[in-house]
C-alpha cells in the first residue's frame, strides 16, 4: 500500500522527502523548502502553539504537575537503571498471560518477525495502528514488497500513507497538511467529491473506507505506551479507537514494543497517563486508554521487543536519560525551529527536539545537522513531561559532530576560531575591533546573502563592552 | 547467542547507575483532595470529553435508557437490568450492524470523565468499538477522584483487558479540527445511576 499513486505531482512527493547532500540530512535546506511558503509556514507555527497552549491549560489545572514531572522521571529512571531485570520480569509475565514474546536485535529482525508471524497465519491483510517504532523499522515498505497490505488506520497515518509520505510529527502526523490537501487526496483514493475540504465530511469517508479494512483484517499491529513488567500487560493509548478496533476483531495480535517502554507496576501507570495526553493535546486524557494483560479467546498475542540501537543509547552517560521519553510531542510543539520548519525537513522518524538527540546516535553522519536543527532556547526541557534535559543533550551532540568531524566547513571555522579566541583576552579584543571594522566595510547586501540570510543584521556597535566599561564604571568609580 | 540474551547482555552493559525507585504511594496520598461534590466534578469532565449525561435512580435505569434510544435501534445489553433488542453476538464482527451497545463501567475518574469497562463488562469487546452509539451506565458510588485512585481499585489479575473510555471516539488530524466520531462509536452516552431509590 506505500506505493506512490500516479495523481500524486512530483513536486508534491519530493516535498515530503528529506534534502539529503552527500547522504546527510540538510536540515536547512529542508526547512527552506518549508519557510518558501510564508503563509503555510505561519499557519504550521501558529497550529502547533495552539496545541502548546491547550497543553499549558490542561497543565496548569492540575495542582501537582511538576511533582507528577518528577515521579515519571524517577520511575523511567528506575526502569532504566534496572532495565535487564524488568525485561525478564516482563517477558515471564506476558508469557504467563499467554502471549508469545519475541525479541528483535535490530530493525531488520523486527519486520522478519512480523512477516514469520504473519505468514504462520496465512495473514495478508494487516491493520495498523500508529506506531513510531514500525515506521522506525520501515515495517509497511518491507511487507508490501512481500504482498502483506498493511492499512495505517490512524486517520492522520492513513492520510500520509495514502500521498506517499512519511508522517511529519509524531502525535499529529498530517500536521503539515490543509484540509484542501487532504480534499484532494481523499478524491484521489477514497472518491469523495471534487473540492470536498470539509473535516467531517472528508473524516466520515476515512470511517467508512477504515471500517471496511477493520472488518476484513486477517492481523493487527500496534504499538505500545506504556509496558507493565509486574503483570506483563501494556497500554495502548489512541483518540480514535482505532487500535481497539484491531485489536478486537482480527484473530492475531502483535505489539511492537521498544525495550525502553516499561515500567516496574500497574500503580505507576496513573502518573504517566495523566501527563501523557494533558502534554500531548491538552485533554485530561486520551479517549481510549486499552491496558491488554491476555489474548481474548481465539486470538493470538504477539508482542515483539526491539532494541534497534536502545541499549547503545542506555549506555552513553549523556543521552540514556532520552530514553524516558513518552513520545507526547510537547517537545515538537513548543519548538520554535520545528513549528518554522516542518517535520519533513528532519528526515528522520521522529522530528524535532527529541528526534534530534534520539538520531544522531543512530547514525552521527547521516544526521549531524539536526543538533543544530536548535535555539538550545530550552522549552522543550521545561515542556517534557518526564524531565528529558533536551537542550542539555543537543549541546552534548553538538560536540560529539564536530569531534567526530561531521560538523560543516563554516560551523568547523568559526569552532576553531573562537576556540582559539576565547582563551586569550588580548585576542578576543583585537578580534573585535576587526569584526567591527569589518561589518561596516562590508556592504550588507553581501552579508545578507550569505551567513545574513534569514537572520536580522544589527547595526554593529560603536565599541566593546570592555572599552564602555573602562570609560564608564571603572574610571567613574 | 539468541537475540534475547544479546539485547539482555547489552542492556545489562549498559546500565547506568542505579537511580531509587520514587515512593508514588505516598507522594500520591500528600496531595489534597479537591472539595466539593465529586459527581458532578466527574459530569462536567465527561461532557467536556464530548459526552452526554443523564442522571436517574437504579430502578428507573431502563426507562431512562429507553428514552435515549429510538425504538427502530439495533441495541444490544449487557446490562442486567436493561434489555436490548438482540442477544449479545458471539462473534465481534456482528457488532457492525448494531446501533447502541450498551454496558456498565465499574469506575468513573472525576479528574477526567473516563470509565473504566473490564472485559468482564464488555462481551466479546468489539461492541465497544464498532457500535456506532455506546451506553455505559456508571453508580454514583463508584467514581475515584483522579487516575492514582481508581488504578488502586483495579484487579488486574482477574482481567485479560480493560479499557478507560473518556468520551465518543474523536480525531483532529485534519487541519485540527475536531470531529466526533472517527472509528469508534459517534456517541457516548453515560448514565450515572443513584442506588437509593428517589
Amino acid at each position: 500500500m506505500n506505493r506512490t499513486r500516479p495523481g500524486l505531482g512530483v513536486a508534491e512527493r519530493r516535498s515530503a522527502l528529506p534534502v539529503l547532500t552527500d547522504g546527510r540530512v540538510d536540515h536547512a535546506a529542508g526547512a527552506q523548502r518549508f519557510t518558501a511558503d510564508e503563509a503555510r509556514t505561519d499557519w504550521h507555527d501558529e497550529s502547533l502553539w495552539m496545541v502548546r497552549q491547550k497543553r499549558d491549560a490542561a497543565a496548569s489545572k492540575v495542582p501537582e504537575w511538576e511533582e507528577l514531572r518528577r515521579l515519571a522521571s524517577g520511575i523511567k529512571e528506575h526502569t532504566l537503571s534496572h532495565l535487564d531485570e524488568y525485561l525478564t520480569q516482563f517477558e515471564a509475565a506476558a508469557r504467563r498471560n499467554g502471549a508469545t514474546v519475541h525479541w528483535a536485535r535490530d530493525a531488520a529482525e523486527h519486520n522478519a518477525i512480523v512477516l514469520d508471524i504473519l505468514r504462520a497465519s496465512h495473514a495478508t491483510r494487516m491493520v495498523k495502528s500508529k506506531s513510531m517504532l514500525t515506521e522506525e523499522c520501515g515495517l509497511n515498505p518491507f511487507l508490501a514488497a512481500r504482498g502483506v497490505e498493511v492499512v495505517d488506520t490512524d486517520l492522520g497515518e492513513r492520510i500520509v500513507q495514502l500521498r506517499g509520505e512519511a508522517p511529519s510529527h509524531i502525535v499529529m502526523p498530517a500536521i503539515h497538511l490543509k484540509r484542501e490537501d487532504v480534499g484532494a487526496t481523499f478524491h484521489e483514493h477514497l472518491g469523495t467529491p471534487a473540492g470536498e475540504s470539509d473535516p467531517t465530511r472528508l473524516t466520515i469517508a476515512a470511517r467508512h473506507h477504515l471500517r471496511e479494512r477493520f472488518l476484513s483484517a486477517q492481523a493487527t499491529i500496534t504499538g505500545v505506551n506504556l509496558a507493565v513488567a509486574e503483570t506483563g500487560g501494556f497500554v495502548v493509548v489512541t483518540n480514535e479507537g482505532n487500535a481497539d478496533l484491531g485489536m478486537s476483531l482480527a484473530p492475531v495480535h502483535i505489539a511492537s514494543c521498544g525495550i525502553e517502554k516499561l515500567i516496574p507496576r500497574a500503580e505507576h501507570l496513573g502518573v504517566f497517563l495523566r501527563l501523557l495526553a494533558r502534554s500531548a493535546t491538552g485533554q485530561p486524557m486520551s479517549v481510549y486508554s486499552s491496558h491488554v494483560r491476555a489474548p481474548r479467546r481465539g486470538q493470538a498475542l504477539h508482542i515483539v521487543l526491539v532494541d534497534n540501537g536502545r541499549s547503545t543509547q542506555l549506555g552513553r552517560a549523556d543521552f540514556w536519560r532520552s530514553l524516558k521519553c513518552i513520545r507526547c510531542a510537547a517537545c515538537l510543539n513548543t519548538c520554535p525551529v520545528y513549528r518554522r520548519s516542518g517535520g519533513h525537513s528532519y528526515g528522520s522518524t521522529v522530528a524535532g527536539p527529541i528526534g534530534s538527540v534520539l538520531t544522531p546516535g543512530i547514525d552521527l553522519r547521516r544526521y549531524a545537522a539536526l543538533p543544530f536543527a536548535s535555539t538550545l532556547c530550552g522549552s522543550c526541557t521545561a515542556v517534557c513531561p518526564v524531565q528529558v534535559d533536551l537542550d542539555a543533550q543537543l549541546l552534548k551532540w553538538r560536540a560529539q559532530v564536530v569531534q567526530a568531524g561531521h560538523a560543516s566547513s563554516p560551523k568547523r571555522l568559526a569552532a576553531t576560531v573562537a576556540g582559539v579566541a576565547l582563551q586569550s583576552p588580548r585576542l578576543y579584543e583585537a578580534l573585535g575591533v576587526v569584526y567591527r571594522m569589518v561589518m561596516r566595510l562590508v556592504p550588507a547586501r553581501l552579508l545578507r546573502n550569505s551567513w545574513g540570510k534569514g537572520r536580522q543584521l544589527p547595526a554593529p556597535a560603536a565599541g566593546s563592552f570592555r572599552q564602555w566599561y573602562r570609560r564608564n564604571r571603572e574610571g567613574a568609580a | 547467542m539468541s537475540a534475547r540474551d544479546t539485547i539482555l547482555a547489552a542492556v545489562r552493559g549498559a546500565r547506568p547507575a542505579a537511580v531509587e525507585l520514587p515512593n508514588v504511594t505516598d507522594a500520591v496520598r500528600s496531595w489534597p483532595l479537591p472539595a466539593g461534590d465529586i459527581a458532578l466534578r466527574f459530569l462536567s469532565a465527561a461532557q467536556a470529553a464530548g459526552a452526554r449525561t443523564l442522571e436517574c435512580s437504579r430502578a428507573a435505569l431502563a426507562a431512562t435508557v429507553a428514552s435515549a434510544v429510538p425504538n427502530e435501534w439495533l441495541t444490544v445489553s449487557l446490562v442486567p437490568d436493561v434489555h436490548g433488542s438482540v442477544v449479545p453476538p458471539d462473534q465481534p464482527h456482528a457488532y457492525a450492524s448494531v446501533d447502541a451497545f450498551i454496558c456498565e463501567g465499574t469506575l468513573g475518574v472525576a479528574e477526567n470523565g473516563a470509565i473504566w469497562l473490564p472485559a468482564s463488562r464488555l462481551g466479546c469487546r468489539a461492541g465497544a468499538f464498532l457500535a456506532q452509539h455506546m451506553i455505559i451506565v456508571l453508580d454514583r458510588q463508584a467514581i475515584a477522584e483522579r487516575l492514582h485512585e481508581a488504578y488502586a481499585q483495579i484487579d488486574w489479575a482477574s482481567e485479560e483487558f480493560g479499557i478507560f473510555v473518556a468520551g465518543p471516539s474523536k480525531t483532529a488530524d485534519i487541519e485540527q479540527a475536531m470531529v466526533i466520531g472517527a472509528h469508534g462509536p459517534a456517541a457516548l452516552t453515560i448514565v450515572l445511576t443513584t442506588a437509593v431509590v428517589t
